[in-house]
């Protein structure tokens, strides 16, 4: 790559690199993300009657993104008080919120933070979470392999190389029953090597929105203690699943309660509606406060090359209503309100599919659990739903009941039904 | 079935432990205090009634107190109960992205006209970096990058989380305080072809001391001929010298000289937004359809990070900036926060001077923008803060922000307290 440029010359019309080619001509376009792709194909359809049902966002009855009126309350309180000033926040992000995130997980009397035992850090959402959870576990843990369930959210993958970890995977879904391969599940983690990192959805599993029992959470973790393996929890939906935050929390406080580690990231997208405010917390729960210290201070330094420190706006807005009794209590009646919406659905759906006579059993859709319902259809199904009657999803079968309401179930019914039909 | 059931009929099951009862985690060290964020830890800890923060760089007014733009305000109002939360696109704010790379290049520029930048919102200058350097590690394995002595901290730690090698060069000229153009120029000149550099667009962190217009030129001209790829962080456009063009100079020669560069912005102090994590990353390319290319390959970069950037912050910029009235408001009070910078740096310096300090201190006047490299020692430095309460990096570095009519002269007159019997120091200032 030697210099083209004549000195007496004018190098005015020769870009950096010489021979007129950029430093990354080589490059090509990447593929459009699967998830986030299909709303940009909804976009662009003109169909009067098209339908999201790819992106997991909550839509209200009449299709529209909400704003929760504590979000509104709470951002009224802020925008009057002028004595919040811009400025950096810390790094590892507001106190008050990292306090009150680690509560709404484990629970209001949890030994784990009494004993000043875990580690908080504020982080963008789910993902921010799980990539500096990544690359703290890449940098100070002896085991860099994740164990990651099948099927999982796309995104889970590459957090987890790029922050470097290596992944592999362990059987969940069962196609056979729409339900859990609990026995595959077991099984693999068994086979797993000690200390091995197992990802695990607290609930409402991504994609298929099938969850263990109780006893089966019990099973697990018995055998991730037993083997020595690092429970690393990915909790989005807290409170958003079955409409109550401690039913919600269940698995994360089995397993903290057992007295052992473990990683949790927590999103506030949907069960605060904050999704473009990017509000999450990691918290890495610990054997003893001065090892929580000494992981807070290495946490740091995973943010500080990444970010520096993370943004206010969502998380002074969580911590305005977590902290205030009224607004506290008024959040619980309107993430009830969307549990509730999105469980009518599902049975909406299922009734109006067993109203069809179409061909098949589903009642997974409303033993499904969450903002998702893995249909159990296949690409050309679903390929076929979206030339033929405009409903977007993604390719795996998987509908966000966040994006239906009573007047699009039928139009919904109607597709499914032709699908199976003709397809089937 | 048979594990299954094991399971579920241990008795002793709630009473499982761990295997190991020493967890994992007893490997890991205390990290180290972030040497910047740390000062302004212990500043708040200290009770003394005359102790001075000038460590970090956030602006402060001449009362001292952290400064709310008003054009800030104003889009607060405008946007209060608005937005609708949803995700923004991994790139992004579009709108803001658009804003900001005008802002950069020029309104007019042919790099806009032609469509050939590719650019997406990042987590402030941070952000910005640590999404280029990803970049440039993906697509360029083999390259390495140049940064200047000193830099920011940070930036060393953000190219190596991205495993891209990092080398120097040579930038600041301690005896005297200004820049070793010479040492720069052959590091440049003896740089292999191609490699990719870090420079800073205006008002150098930590030492203030930036190129002149024709020293920038013939650095243009010398990565022309070397083929280098110029990166440029810039996080201070309109805080240096008042005005956003002539701020982004070196970024403009650069364009005319035709390089493709990058550039990283930061509205954290222009717009004193820093917590809000607002920036832009920009790649110019060669056309059109290689900038759709570059930017969904940043995209990719930014999905597994955290999968698309904060919304409050964007719109409050984009609200400012499409906003005439607004940008106009905008410009005025970034030229107050800069003045009121460059007078202070001409009290301090009048102030040492008046005390007959033996040493110079014109480097105090001729430094530009939020930081003065003040040529102090560690121990200086240690002096200053354990006798007189006044915190600052141990590298000497003051930021000027945090000085106000108020503590100027107590700050004169510890400075000189501490330098004025350094042997080394005479000798070095005697010029």
């Amino acid at each position: 790559m030697e210099g083209q440029a004549d000195r007496d010359g004018d190098l005015r019309f020769q870009p950096t690199a010489g021979s007129a080619v950029s430093a990354f001509q080589h490059l090509e376009q990447a593929p459009e993300d699967p998830i986030l792709g299909v709303t940009v194909a909804y976009n662009k359809d003109p169909s009067p009657v098209k339908l999201n049902l790819g992106v997991g966002a909550y839509r209200t009855e009449e299709g529209k993104p909400l704003v929760l009126d504590v979000v509104r309350q709470a951002e009224e309180l802020l925008i009057q008080d002028r004595s919040r000033y811009k400025e950096y926040i810390p790094i590892a992000g507001l106190v008050e919120f990292n306090k009150l995130s680690a509560k709404l997980i484990l629970g209001d009397g949890s030994p784990a933070i009494g004993e000043k035992r875990v580690a908080t850090a504020q982080c963008l959402s789910g993902t921010g979470s799980l990539r500096v959870g990544a690359e703290f576990l890449s940098k100070h843990y002896s085991q860099h392999i994740i164990y990651i369930p099948v099927p999982t959210w796309g995104n889970h993958p590459k957090i987890f190389n790029l922050g470097g970890l290596s992944v592999k995977t362990y059987r969940y879904y069962d196609p056979r029953t729409s339900g859990l391969d609990y026995e595959g599940m077991l099984e693999d983690l068994h086979a797993a090597p000690p200390g091995a990192i197992v990802l695990l959805h607290a609930c409402a599993h991504n994609p298929t929105g099938v969850d263990p029992t109780q006893d089966q959470w019990e099973g697990i973790r018995q055998l991730i203690r037993l083997k020595g393996l690092l429970p690393f929890f990915d909790s989005a939906y807290q409170g958003f699943a079955s409409g109550s935050l401690d039913a919600d929390a269940y698995s994360v406080r089995l397993f903290v309660g057992d007295g052992g580690e473990c990683l949790i990231a927590q999103s506030f997208a949907k069960n605060m509606g904050l999704y473009g405010e990017r509000v999450g917390a990691l918290s890495i729960v610990c054997r003893s406060a001065t090892v929580a210290t000494r992981v807070e201070s290495q946490l740091k330094l995973v943010i500080r090359p990444m970010y520096s420190s993370p943004p206010i706006h969502g998380a002074s807005i969580v911590a305005t209503i977590l902290s205030d009794r009224n607004l506290y209590y008024n959040w619980t009646v309107e993430l009830k309100n969307m549990a509730d919406r999105i469980i009518s659905m599902r049975h909406q759906l299922y009734d109006a599919l067993k109203a069809r006579g179409t061909p098949g059993d589903w009642s997974h859709i409303i033993k499904q659990i969450g903002m998702f319902t893995f249909t159990g259809l296949n690409k050309d199904q679903v390929s076929f739903m979206t030339a033929e009657y405009h409903i977007y999803l993604t390719s795996d079968g998987r509908i966000s009941m966040a994006g239906l309401s009573s007047k699009t179930v039928p139009h919904l019914a109607d597709a499914i039904h032709a699908a199976v039909l003709r397809l089937g | 079935m048979a594990m299954a059931m094991a399971m579920s009929r241990s008795n002793a099951g709630r009473g499982i432990r761990l295997m190991s009862t020493s967890g994992w985690w007893k490997a890991v060290e205390p990290a180290p205090k972030d040497p910047i964020l740390g000062v302004t830890e212990a500043f708040l800890a200290d009770t003394d009634p005359n102790k001075v923060n000038v460590g970090v760089g956030a602006y402060r007014d001449d009362q001292g107190k952290p400064v709310v733009l008003q054009s800030v305000r104003e889009a607060e109002r405008r946007i209060l109960g608005k937005e609708n939360m949803e995700y923004l696109p991994m790139g992004g704010s579009v709108k803001m992205v658009e804003e900001s790379i005008k802002l950069a290049y020029g309104e007019n520029a042919d790099v806009l006209k032609d469509k050939r930048v590719a650019a997406v919102q990042a987590l402030s200058g941070t952000g910005a970096c640590r999404l280029f350097a990803e970049f440039q590690k993906r697509f360029r394995p083999e390259s390495q990058i140049y940064i200047p002595v000193p830099t920011w901290a940070n930036h060393h730690n953000i190219w190596r989380d991205a495993n891209v090698p990092q080398r120097t060069f040579h930038y600041y000229h301690p005896e005297t305080r200004g820049l070793d153009f010479a040492s720069l120029m052959d590091d440049v000149k003896n740089a292999p072809n191609g490699s990719f550099f870090l420079l800073h667009a205006c008002a150098h962190n930590p030492t203030g001391v930036d190129p002149t217009e024709e020293q920038w030129k013939e650095i243009s001209y010398q990565f022309k001929v070397k083929n280098h790829y110029p990166f440029f962080d810039m996080a201070y456009q309109g805080f240096a010298s008042g005005d956003t063009d002539r701020d982004a100079k070196a970024i403009r020669i650069f364009l005319e000289d035709g390089h493709q560069i990058a550039c990283a912005q930061s509205f954290a102090k222009n717009m004193g937004l820093y917590g809000q994590r607002v920036g832009c990353l920009s790649v110019i390319c060669d056309d059109a359809k290689q900038a759709v290319a570059v930017k969904s390959q940043l995209q990719q970069i930014a999905r597994p990070m955290y999968s698309n950037p904060p919304v409050h912050g964007a719109l409050l910029v984009y609200s400012i900036l499409s906003d005439p009235d607004l940008k106009a408001l905008w410009h005025k009070e970034v030229k107050v926060m800069a003045d009121r910078i460059i007078g202070m740096r001409e009290a301090l310096r009048g102030n040492l001077e008046n005390l007959g300090s033996p040493l110079s201190w014109n480097h105090v006047t001729d430094q530009i923008g939020m930081f003065c490299y003040s040529g102090m020692t560690p121990e200086q430095v240690d002096r200053l803060t354990s006798e007189f309460h006044i915190y600052l990096t141990r590298n000497g570095r003051i930021s000027m922000a945090g000085v106000t009519t108020g503590n100027v002269e107590y700050l004169a007159n510890a400075i000189h307290e501490v330098t004025k019997s350094s042997e080394k120091e005479l000798k070095a200032g005697a010029v």
